[in-house]
C-alpha cells in the first residue's frame, strides 16, 4: 500500500488522525495533514482506507501494489 | 423529470422542512425520510415556493458534497434560502466558497487539530465535574438545558475565544435569536448586528492586548493585513455561535435519548473503555443528527448524478439526517445502538466545510457522556416525554428544556 496525501485539499478536521494515528498527524499551525508513514503495514491498512473514505476534502490517496 | 416546475405542479411538492411525528420526536420527519425510496434525488417545495432538489441518500450526498461544481454562497440566486435574507453584512467562511473559505479556514485550523483538543480535555473534565458539584448540591428537580448542558460548552468556547464568560447571557441571547428557524428576518438580522458589534469591540481589544488566545490569534491577522477588522468579527461570531448551541443540543437532546433507551444509557454508566463512549458519541451524533434543516448549497454547473441532471444555478438540500438513516449504509438505521461502528456518519457535513470544531464537540461529548450518568446514576425525567419542548423551530434541533431529577 502506498498513501500520499494532497495538503492543498485537506481541510485539517482531524478524522484521519483519529482513526490512524500511526499514520497521519497535523500541522501544528493550520492543522494541515501530515503523512507520517507512506507505506504503513498491513496491520495498518484497514484503518488507513477507512480514513481515506471518511476524509472530507477527498485528499488521501492510496495506491495498491507492494 | 421536468427540468422547471410549473406552480401547479410545485403545490404537490412535499414541504421541505417537514414535520416530525408526534411520538417520535428522535426520527426524521416521515413524509421527508419516505422520500429516500424514491430515489437519491426528488424535489421539495420550500416556504417561498421554490423548488430546489433534496438529495436523500448518502452516497449521493457525499458525492455532491465533495463536488467541486456547488458553493455555499448565500448570496447566489437559486440558493435554497431557509429563511428570508436581509441584504448586507459580511459573511462569514461557513458562506464562502474556496479559495477565500480555505485561506480563512486555515487561519484557526490549528486550534482545533486533534492534538490541541486533546490537550483541553483535563480543562473540559474539570468544568464538567464542578458543574456536575453544583448540580448535586442544588434544588432538584432543575432544567438540565440551563444548569449543565449550555454553560458547558460555552464556558469551553469562551476559554478558547478569549470571551469573557460574563458576557455569556448576551451572546447565548442572540444566538439563540439568530438560529430560530422561525426569527423574523429583522429579529435575525439586529440580533447578528448585537453580535458583530460585540466581537468587533473584543478584536479591538485583543488588538491593544493579545492574549493566549484564539480570537488574539486572529485579531494578530488584522494588524498583519491579512483580514479585514470586519471579517474577524465576523468569523469570532461563527465559531462563537457554531460551537455551542450546537454542542449544548447534543448534551441535552442526547440524555433524553438515552433515558428513553435505557438499556443504552446503562452501558454508558457502567463502562470506563474509552472505545465505547467514543463508539456511543458517533452513534447518538449519527442518530440524533441535530443539523436537521440540510446543507445547502447551489450548482455552479450542470451536474450529472444517479441519472438525473441537476443544471446550473438550481438549489441543493442534502438532508444529513436521512443519510444518516440510509439503511445501505447503517443496518437498523432507525435503532439507537451505541456499539454499532457509526463512524461515518455525516452529521458534521461533508466536503471543505465538514465541522471544523468536530474534534472538540467530539471531546467535550466523551467528556460528558463518559461522566454525567455515572456520577448521577439514579438521573431521570422529571416530566412526561409529550411535556419537553422540543426545537422543531431551530435550524439546530434540541430540547429548550430538560427539566430533570435523581
Ligand atoms: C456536536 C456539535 C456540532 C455539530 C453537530 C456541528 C455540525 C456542523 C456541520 C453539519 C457543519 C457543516 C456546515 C455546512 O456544510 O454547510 C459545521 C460547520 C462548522 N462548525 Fe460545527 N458542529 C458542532 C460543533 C462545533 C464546534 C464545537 C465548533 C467550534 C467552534 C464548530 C465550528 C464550526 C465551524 C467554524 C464550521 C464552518 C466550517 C466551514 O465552513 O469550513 N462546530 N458544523
Ligand atoms: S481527514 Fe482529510 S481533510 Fe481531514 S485532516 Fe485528514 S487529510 Fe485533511
Amino acid at each position: 500500500m502506498k498513501v500520499t496525501v494532497d495538503e492543498d485539499k485537506c481541510c485539517g478536521a482531524g478524522n484521519c488522525v483519529l482513526l490512524a494515528p500511526e499514520v497521519f498527524d497535523q500541522r501544528e499551525d493550520d492543522g494541515i495533514v501530515l503523512l507520517l508513514n507512506a507505506e504503513p503495514a498491513g496491520t495498518e491498512h484497514a484503518r488507513v482506507r477507512e480514513a481515506a473514505a471518511v476524509c472530507p476534502a477527498g485528499a488521501i490517496r492510496i495506491g495498491e501494489g507492494a | 423529470m421536468t427540468e422547471t416546475l410549473p406552480g401547479t405542479q410545485s403545490e404537490t411538492l412535499p414541504e421541505f422542512p417537514g414535520v416530525r411525528a408526534e411520538k417520535c420526536p428522535f426520527d426524521p420527519p416521515p413524509r421527508i425520510q419516505a422520500l429516500q425510496q424514491d430515489g437519491p434525488l426528488t424535489r421539495v417545495r420550500l416556504w417561498d415556493g421554490s423548488t430546489p432538489w433534496l438529495v436523500t441518500t448518502y452516497a449521493e450526498q457525499k458525492a455532491l458534497l465533495s463536488h467541486p461544481q456547488i458553493s455555499s454562497d448565500v448570496t447566489r440566486p437559486g440558493y435554497p434560502l431557509s429563511a428570508p435574507r436581509t441584504a448586507g453584512g459580511s459573511l462569514s467562511f461557513i458562506l464562502m466558497d474556496d479559495p477565500e473559505h480555505h485561506r480563512q479556514r486555515r487561519m484557526v485550523q490549528g486550534a482545533f487539530t486533534v492534538r490541541r483538543v486533546e490537550s483541553m480535555r483535563p480543562a473540559v473534565q474539570r468544568i464538567v465535574d464542578g458543574l456536575i458539584d453544583d448540580l448535586l448540591a442544588g434544588p432538584r428537580p432543575v432544567d438540565l438545558v440551563e444548569a449543565f448542558a449550555l454553560p458547558v460548552p460555552s464556558l469551553v468556547i469562551c476559554e478558547l475565544l478569549g470571551v469573557p464568560y460574563a458576557d455569556h447571557d448576551f451572546f447565548q441571547d442572540n444566538s439563540k435569536t439568530i438560529i430560530k428557524r422561525d426569527t423574523t428576518a429583522e429579529e435575525r438580522a439586529a440580533a447578528g448586528g448585537r453580535l458583530f458589534d460585540y466581537l468587533d469591540g473584543l478584536v479591538g481589544d485583543k488588538l491593544d492586548h493579545p492574549g493566549d488566545d484564539l480570537l488574539s490569534q486572529v485579531a494578530a491577522r488584522v494588524k498583519a493585513g491579512e483580514l479585514t477588522r470586519a471579517e474577524a468579527a465576523q468569523m469570532g461570531v461563527l465559531l462563537l455561535i457554531a460551537g455551542h448551541e450546537t454542542t449544548a443540543n447534543m448534551i441535552a437532546l442526547g440524555t433524553l435519548a438515552l433515558l428513553q433507551h435505557p438499556g443504552q444509557l446503562a452501558l454508558l454508566r457502567e463502562s470506563d473503555d474509552p472505545k465505547l463512549i467514543a463508539g456511543a458519541v458517533e452513534e447518538l451524533l449519527r442518530y440524533l443528527n441535530i443539523t436537521h434543516s440540510g446543507r445547502r448549497r447551489v450548482a455552479l454547473a450542470d451536474i450529472e448524478i444517479a441519472g438525473q441532471v441537476i443544471r446550473a444555478g438550481e438549489g441543493l438540500i442534502m438532508a444529513n439526517d436521512i443519510a444518516n438513516r440510509d439503511p445501505a449504509v447503517f443496518p437498523d438505521p432507525d435503532e439507537l445502538d451505541l456499539r454499532r461502528d457509526a463512524r461515518r456518519h455525516i452529521a458534521f457535513g461533508f466536503g471543505v466545510h465538514q465541522c471544523l470544531g468536530q474534534p472538540l464537540a467530539r471531546m467535550e461529548l466523551q467528556v460528558v457522556y463518559g461522566t454525567l450518568y455515572k456520577r448521577i446514576p439514579t438521573l431521570t425525567l422529571a416530566t412526561d416525554l409529550d411535556r419537553i419542548p422540543f426545537k422543531h423551530d431551530g435550524q439546530v434541533y434540541g430540547v429548550y428544556e430538560l427539566p430533570v431529577t435523581w
